[in-house]
């Protein structure tokens, strides 16, 4: 066990387009569970998986007992004693726990007993009350119990210092108390338990100590003695969002172009996503739904363009039902993809190319395509939103994430919709694309209804008329943007610390 | 100091083109090398090979000749690969194309009017072929079926089926022991270019690069089929049936490759007999891919390969050597633009450390 | 049908399958490091060319067999090369080092068409070959048939007991997963996929060495393919990989059987068509099965270039 003070100081790591971390410094001390706090984009899982050996720092050091030392890979961090559990597992879906655990350890080194092996990781698995069935597949598990796997894997290792990123996301209540007791067991053994979350009520459960992260900057270190409550935490963690002045007309809203009513849905894995969720979009106002991620958007979305189906509840799209699979109509709807390159673009083909995907039915002519038209066409919608291109028929491959965005309004938009939804829309954009996208969504303001869906309060609260805030699958309030009270109220709000109104 | 890989955004048409050349230039040495190992001299075998290419009008004719069923079969599997489809099926379609021209041939010719003869025998040779393709296209589509495996499965049971067909059934009974079927009437030989052996295939050829060049960039079939190819999630949300493409793909491949079967049979040999199944099927994937896919590409590809392959021919006859020489040339020649299309793609660079960028 | 007709079958399947057998085993394991190779078809052609000659001119068939896997192993390596360090499209090199193998074995090994050469003679077994019905089919045979037998339980010990082979399994289904244990990914792939080649090589070897001893141009009728298709049907498991061989043996055998009884209850040109028609259908049916997809699957990275992310 260790007893010795591992600390990072002076982190910095640059990635492009954003200053992940810029200058941390950390301490952690055995026997301590340290969670680590801050929004999406806070910084938090660089810094750690720097300290676990998957990235190098670009400057800062880091030290074991005083030691400098460096690490080239995840192995070395490892045999120094420091493991990482990420988000998403690093586990060989279809075979067993022990394969698994026994993977890439040193002992048995040719020939593998398995009796011997399996009784080992229960044994160990006993220990630390982490039940776990060692000849069971992993794609038999739940994500509670290949949380464990992962776990028990760093503690064959004798891991000194176990780093969970946002372990509770996968988890049910009751597993979450199970792991509470498991970290507290492992923490009184002398290792210590880094935590990274964004989520305040945990922190105030388990933590012995707090680093708060925000803009790649440490802004605050404490314990939770320290802290009156988790208002103060939250105001800590999201800070003081100033408003963009941004020229928002007044519009009249007109007739409701999106409405649910108590809708529910699952995720891919059968989990649910979001649960009782009523709302409606109407025509000439932007209507922002704002939330760290993984909170349920991306479902509700998915559910709202009918590439998911909902469990429960009511999806009325321009006053008809929808909701039972298959897509609403599309030729009035746009949709801008939180995925770029993935749903949003043709990589490789060009830029018309591009432009066409959704509209080329109007360009066509008993199955010929009216070539010229649509290239002229193109040019003239290039202009419009000021994509810049090195050409018309460069592939979209080429352009920037600013302009391939501009080059996804311009497709979407071309449509003439009546419900534009947009997602993350100015995510990794620099902030002159940010300036663009949202003049465009404003100036659509006036014929359509605009359900934005964003991560960024700021964006949120400069464009929309209403927003509400999303948090563990749940509207947690809806309000409008004049509202200065509730306004205050919401950084909280995401945090979950406080309750719809 | 490290040599590192980073991908490049653009590949780079330069590279892409010195690449190539870089690329031919050490096939042929590859092939020299070859050739020193069975004792020939590498360069009076290449310029055996040249001269037997291109060392008069009628060799050239030759080059031409061979180029036909490459040029159909580069097409067949350069359409099919534009919604990322590998049919390796080609040579068993072409041999059912074959089959299908030959049956309208023997048995139905003498009952029809001349003149649609060729159009049908035309028709016959797209539709087995394409019929074919459809079998594996169907598990492709409609099961997930891996059409590698079933495409090239199925080239076997094609041969087999020719095989047993002129060996058998359709045997000449006036052959005199040799195995083939009977020629076919004069109403099904395709014209040739007199002086020579160029038939009318050639157009067959011509014709479908440019209608499928045509197709490609000007249909709105087209535009879905490489819509698919390129993000099939991208595709789906668009709209666009997947299924239903693949299968219509998959005809119109296996139609050309049959179509290159039909010409074949009724422009060089006028019967069905052995030497149809000669592995213009396989190259033709090579074709394909050596010519980016591109109409205009596997058009001159194919010329340059049906050289090699002429070439070899004459190898054999004049110094005695294999004429597989040209397959060996093929096989090289892939494998070095394989290479040199790495470097279009990646570029090498000299780092001062290791680089601990994440990719963007 | 008697007994002595049973034990014929088996023995004809046996010898049949085994060349099928070597390269569907090399096959298994290439593919479980995620590297899909299409070229064993020239391999094995290499493979057999090259043991032929060796044989032949050291007058050693334990040479033979070395220069055979040599030859497969060189260009598996070559495979290896474009694909994991070059990143080349999988399918598009196993094809042209196909048509390589086919070209150049056709090439090189023109001269010695007809050359009767070593060629293995059968060692029965004391006592096994007493065994009623089986001995005589199993253990009347030529050594490298023994060596399959042999081979098929090694590998899958090899495969499921011991570390190195974890390692190969982990590295074919989750290569970031057995990256961040530490395990040279892309060394392995490279192993594994020259194990692969010299696998085909030693199963091109057994036919121009014992199967049908000589040369032929393209003597392995696309056995390679087959191999390949077996690896699917097999499960990616050593013991079904020698099932399948097996089967496609007995269909080989059944079809002999018919000409040399003469029995024309099925045309022996479908007989010829049976192993291939047969493939098809078992891919369908492996595709189609929930069930089987579910326990027993394709290496999930198998095709997929590994670059290490991050950094």
């Amino acid at each position: 066990m260790a007893t010795t003070l591992t600390s990072m100081q002076g982190i910095t790591k640059r990635f492009p387009g954003t200053l992940a971390n810029d200058g941390i410094d950390l301490e952690i001390a055995p026997g301590v569970v340290h969670a680590l706090l801050g929004e999406n984009g806070a910084g938090k899982s660089t810094l750690m998986n720097i300290l676990s050996g998957r990235y190098r720092p670009d400057a800062g050091e880091i030290l074991i007992g005083g030691t400098p030392v460096r690490f080239h890979s995840p192995r070395d961090a490892l045999r120094a004693g420091i493991g990482m559990v990420h988000q998403h597992f690093l586990l060989v879906a279809n075979q067993t726990v022990a394969e698994n655990v026994a993977l890439g350890h040193k002992t048995p080194r040719t020939i593998l007993c398995w009796s011997r092996i399996e009784d080992e990781v229960r044994r160990l698995s006993e220990a630390y009350r982490l039940p776990l069935d060692p000849r069971a597949r992993i794609d038999e598990l739940s994500l509670g119990q290949q949380q464990r796997v992962e776990i028990l894997k760093l503690l064959y290792r004798q891991a000194d210092i176990l780093i969970l990123d946002e372990p509770t996301a996968v988890l049910t209540p009751g597993e979450i108390d199970e792991l509470f007791a498991t970290l507290r067991r492992i923490a009184r053994e002398g290792r210590s338990v880094i935590f990274i979350t964004h989520k305040l009520e945990e922190v105030m459960e388990i933590a012995d100590r707090i680093t708060i992260l925000r803009r790649g900057r440490r802004v605050a270190d404490l314990t939770p003695a320290d802290v009156e409550n988790r208002r103060e935490l939250a105001r800590l963690m999201v800070g003081r969002e100033v408003v963009l002045r941004v020229d928002r007309t007044p519009v009249a809203p007109g007739e409701t172009v999106l409405e649910l009513r108590s809708c529910s849905g699952q995720g891919d894995r059968g989990q649910r996503a979001f649960q009782r969720v009523s709302f409606a979009v109407r025509r000439g106002e932007i209507f922002a739904i704002v939330g760290v991620a993984g909170n349920g958007q991306r479902d509700l979305v998915a559910a709202i363009t009918g590439s998911q189906r909902l469990s429960g509840g009511q999806l009325l799209v321009f006053g008809k039902p929808h909701g039972a699979g298959g897509p609403p109509p599309m030729d009035r709807i746009a949709y801008i993809p939180e995925d770029r390159a993935g749903t949003g673009s043709l990589p490789g083909l060009d830029l018309t190319d591009n432009l066409l995907l959704t509209t080329y039915p109007s360009f066509c002519r008993r199955g010929v395509f009216r070539r010229e038209a649509a290239r002229r066409w193109a040019e003239a919608q290039l202009d419009q939103f000021h994509v810049v291109a090195p050409s018309l028929t460069a592939s979209a491959r080429q352009l920037s994430g600013g302009n391939l965005q501009k080059l996804i309004l311009a497709r979407e938009l071309s449509k003439g919709p009546d419900l534009i939804i947009a997602e993350q829309p100015t995510h990794g954009l620099d902030i002159g694309a940010t300036m663009d996208v949202w003049d465009e969504l404003l100036r659509q303001r006036a014929r359509a209804g605009i359900l934005l869906i964003s991560g960024d309060l700021r964006e949120a609260l400069s464009l929309s008329d209403r927003i509400a805030v999303i948090f563990r699958g749940q509207l947690m309030g809806v309000f409008s943007t004049d509202d200065e009270d509730a306004i205050a109220e919401i950084g909280p709000m995401m945090a979950g610390v406080v309750q719809a109104s | 100091m490290r040599l590192t890989l980073e991908r490049r955004l653009v590949p780079s048409q330069r590279a892409v083109w010195a690449g190539q050349t870089v690329a031919v230039l050490l096939a042929f040495a590859m092939g020299a090398a070859v050739l020193r190992l069975t004792g020939a001299d590498p360069l009076a075998a290449y310029a055996v090979m040249a001269e037997g290419a291109l060392g008069s009008l009628y060799n050239l004719s030759e080059v031409v000749v061979k180029a036909i069923p490459l040029m159909l079969c580069g097409l067949a599997v350069a359409v099919a690969a534009r919604i990322q489809i590998w049919n390796i099926g080609g040579e068993g379609q072409l041999v059912l194309g074959g089959i299908g021209a030959a049956g309208v041939a023997l048995f139905l010719s003498p009952h029809l009017p001349s003149a649609i003869v060729l159009p049908l025998m035309l028709a016959a040779g797209f539709l087995a072929g394409g019929l074919w393709a459809l079998i594996p296209g169907f598990l492709r589509a409609r099961l997930e079926v891996n059409e590698i495996l079933t495409t090239l499965m199925l080239n076997y049971v094609a041969i087999f089926w020719l095989e047993h067909l002129y060996f058998g059934p359709w045997r000449d009974p006036m052959g005199m022991g040799f195995p083939g079927t009977a020629m076919f009437p004069d109403v099904a030989w395709l014209q040739r270019l007199p002086g020579t052996r160029i038939h009318l295939g050639l157009c067959f050829a011509l014709l479908a690069a440019l209608l499928l060049h045509w197709i490609l960039s000007r249909t709105r079939w087209g535009y879905e089929i490489r819509v698919i190819g390129e993000n099939p999630r991208a595709a789906r949300y668009a709209g666009m049936r997947i299924d239903r493409h693949i299968l219509w793909v998959m005809l119109v491949s296996g139609g050309l490759a049959g179509v290159a079967g039909m010409a074949e049979v009724s422009g060089i040999h006028y019967r069905l007999q052995q030497g149809l199944a000669v592995g213009y099927g396989y190259t033709g994937i090579i074709v394909g891919w050596l010519g980016r896919l591109h109409p205009g590409g596997i058009l001159v590809v194919s010329l340059f390969i049906a050289g090699l392959l002429v070439g070899g021919d004459q190898l054999q006859a004049v110094m005695h050597l294999p004429s597989s020489v040209g397959l060996v040339l093929e096989g090289t020649l892939l494998f070095f633009v394989l290479g040199s299309d790495f470097l279009s793609r990646y570029r090498l660079r000299w780092r001062k450390e290791d680089p601990w960028t994440p990719r963007a | 049908m008697d007994a002595e007709s049973l034990t014929f079958i088996l023995s004809i399947a046996i010898r049949s399958s085994a060349a099928i057998l070597f390269a569907a085993i090399g096959e298994v394991f290439t593919e479980r490091s995620g590297v899909l190779n299409l070229g064993v078809e020239g391999m094995m052609l290499m493979g057999a060319l090259s043991g032929f000659v060796a044989a032949h001119a050291s007058h050693s068939l334990a040479l033979g067999l070395l220069a055979a896997m040599a030859a497969g192993g060189a260009l598996a390596l070559v495979h290896g090369f474009f694909t994991i360090t070059l990143r080349a499209n999988q399918v598009v090199c196993g094809l042209a080092l196909t048509i390589l193998g086919i070209g150049l074995s056709s090439f090189l090994g023109r001269p010695i068409i007809g050359t009767v050469g070593m060629r293995f003679t059968p060692w029965p077994i004391p006592l096994l070959q007493d065994i009623p019905v089986l001995g005589p089919a199993l253990f009347q045979q030529v050594p490298p048939i023994y060596a399959g037998y042999l081979l098929v339980p090694a590998a899958w010990l090899f495969l499921f007991h011991t570390r190195p082979g974890l390692n190969l399994r982990s590295v074919g289904e989750n290569p970031q997963a057995a990256d961040a244990a530490g395990i040279p990914v892309n060394l392995i792939r490279y192993g594994w996929t020259a194990f692969g080649g010299v696998m085909a090589g030693l199963g091109g070897a057994y036919l121009s060495l014992a199967y049908t001893p000589g040369w032929k141009e393209n003597m392995s009728a696309g056995q390679g393919w087959i191999a390949i298709a077996m690896v699917i049907f097999a499960l990616w498991n050593p013991w079904r990989a020698a099932l399948g061989a097996l089967l496609f043996g007995a269909v080989n055998a059944l079809q002999f059987t018919f000409e040399v009884r003469q029995i024309t209850l099925i045309p022996s040109y479908i007989l010829r068509m049976l192993p291939y028609l047969f493939t098809v259908a078992i891919l369908v049916i492996i595709t189609r099965s929930k069930g089987i997809r579910r326990r027993a699957a394709a290496p999930a990275a198998l095709g997929l270039p590994f670059e290490r992310e991050g950094f």
